[in-house]
């Protein structure tokens, strides 16, 4: 497979991808803050004071696209969980690994101001609304894949067992999250939810999808980095890392 | 085919019949637990109705959960698990004649014991089949999807503690849609909804789950 | 100036937002920092652990 004179596949061994991934991260970095001053820029000063939420509505630009990346990032987690179960490639359960504890981390964002917007807004810090409810329980899937990982000591293992819960995850999210709409209208009715958003001007939709943007490329950035650890850690005892060793890294 | 089935799930029953004293523990677990509600919200009837529905279920996740670790354990730690792993018979087959065998004796007590303790929450008795049909469709799923964890964890330090980590995001459909069955049927609205969708997930994971906790097995055994 | 910090009475919430997305964020980095310092001081350790091992047994071979 040649696409663009490049052997795309010499990349999926560890040896090989360590330094390519050690290149690309201050691009990313970069990328990020660039996309970030941008979308802070649009967010805090273009776009217009919203007539029923006041200022706090921008509180939207840093959580929704908090949220739109723990779910995305769970979704690329659990794709490459699967493709690690069933080629065995070392490099997609090192991918998955690296990952989580940014989903995490975006899903714990999301949370804090998801109750930070639902104190002024309805004057509650937690509101069991339907996407919150589904944001907590994505963070309790991340918990879990991180904790089964920690708690094995056999490596492979303990990827393989991991990836195997991502995958479950992944397909009982549709599930969840319908089985928690279900539950959220049954119980409180529609007046409550954060879809009741100030319908969007241009400006702050651009703004949001620039944040998302933003934090997309800091995602790829600090992934490539933990990957680039795991692949030490991991590989520690290989020949091709003691000679990175040895040149200097 | 079948016949593994059943030679699986006599032996397993055969087994914890032997060990009576882990299926009423998880009973004993499922009774003391419920009782602590009222003691923590108060004992006025009209919270405790309302609460019932779903402090019944909630016990008998626990319970359900509590007991996972007897199902491949014994079996592991004396070899009996690799043996399984590896004769010609689908490992997915062997798997549910287990799971099976432990819902008879784990999740079926805590069916048959719901209704007294729903009357002890003063729930109305028109309510009371639907929390035992609720609670019959919604424990062989629970022991289903239970089982994949337990696979998972099998021989892991702090396993019990780590199942319950995995498990409980997947149980909150069957929880919703349980204690909703029953909430419905009490406030007239009609169950029926809610026990299609929880059959449908008894359906589903009597197709998906045997074949993860299989895959789980041969992952944790390897 | 102030009115811009002020978020039309908000402040609180959104700066308690947005600087909960920074410290994350930094934490994180940080983090990873300190995790792979980690990880090469162990290589270095191990690299210098096996040049001592060997610079021992060729000592052992020439005695004999």
């Amino acid at each position: 497979m040649t696409l663009v004179g490049i052997n795309w596949f010499k990349y999926s061994s560890p040896a090989s991808f360590y330094p390519l991934a050690g290149r690309l991260v201050p691009w990313f970095f970069i990328l990020a803050v660039a996309l970030a001053l941008v979308g802070l820029y649009l967010g805090l000063f273009v776009a217009p004071t919203d007539y029923k939420q006041g200022e706090a509505y921008r509180i939207m630009f840093i959580h929704v696209p908090a949220a739109w990346m723990s779910m995305f990032i769970y979704v690329v987690m659990a794709i490459y969980a699967a493709l690690g179960l069933v080629f065995n490639t070392r490099l997609s359960a090192m991918m998955a690994s690296a990952l989580a504890p940014t989903g995490a981390l975006f899903t714990l964002l999301a949370l804090w101001t998801g109750a930070l917007w639902g104190k002024p807004m309805w004057g509650a810090w937690w509101v069991w609304d339907a996407r919150l409810t589904s944001e907590l329980i994505l963070l309790f899937l991340y918990i879990g894949f991180m904790s089964l990982e920690a708690a094995i000591d056999d490596a492979r293992r303990a990827s393989r067992a991991s990836a195997l819960v991502a995958i479950v995850g992944a397909v009982n999210v549709p599930i969840i999250y319908f089985s928690v709409q279900w539950w959220n209208t049954l119980h409180q009715g529609a007046s409550i939810s954060f879809s009741n958003a100030p319908s969007m001007a241009a400006t702050m939709l651009t703004a949001m999808l620039v944040m998302t943007f933003a934090f997309w490329m800091y995602t790829i950035a600090v992934v490539l980095m933990r990957v680039r650890c795991i692949i030490l850690e991991r590989e520690r005892h290989s020949d091709w890392v003691a000679e990175q060793m040895a040149a200097g890294r | 085919m079948w016949a593994v089935l059943r030679c699986l799930f006599m032996r397993d029953l055969l087994l914890a019949v032997r060990r009576m004293a882990d299926v009423l523990t998880t009973l004993f677990f499922f009774v003391i637990v419920v009782s602590l509600f009222p003691l923590g919200v108060g004992p006025e009837a009209e919270t405790l109705r309302t609460i019932a529905p779903g402090v019944v279920w909630v016990a008998a996740l626990l319970a359900s959960m509590l007991a996972l670790g007897h199902l491949f354990d014994s079996d592991f730690r004396d070899g009996t698990l690799e043996q399984m792993l590896l004769t010609p018979q689908p490992l997915s087959l062997l798997v549910l004649g287990k799971v099976m065998a432990h819902w008879v004796v784990t999740g079926l007590p805590l069916v048959l014991m719901a209704p007294l303790l729903g009357l002890q929450f003063d729930m109305a008795p028109a309510a009371l089949p639907i929390l035992v049909i609720s609670l019959l469709l919604g424990t062989p799923a629970i022991s289903l999807i239970g089982a994949v964890g337990a696979a998972l964890t099998l021989g892991v330090r702090g396993g019990s503690v780590l199942v319950s980590l995995l498990v409980l995001p997947l149980y909150i459909p069957v929880l919703i849609f349980g204690a909703g069955a029953v909430e419905a049927g009490i406030s007239g609205l009609g169950a029926g909804a809610h026990l299609s969708l929880l059959g449908a997930i008894l359906v589903l994971a009597l197709c998906f789950a045997p074949l993860a906790a299989a895959t789980a097995l041969r992952i944790s055994l390897e | 100036m102030a009115e811009f910090f002020a978020m039309g009475g908000y402040a609180f919430y959104v700066w308690a937002s947005y600087g909960a997305a920074a410290l994350l964020i930094l934490l994180e980095i940080l983090w990873l920092r300190k995790r792979q310092r980690t990880i090469l001081q162990r290589l270095g350790r191990m690299k210098r652990m096996t040049e001592v091992d060997s610079g021992v047994k060729v000592e052992y071979e020439t005695k004999t």
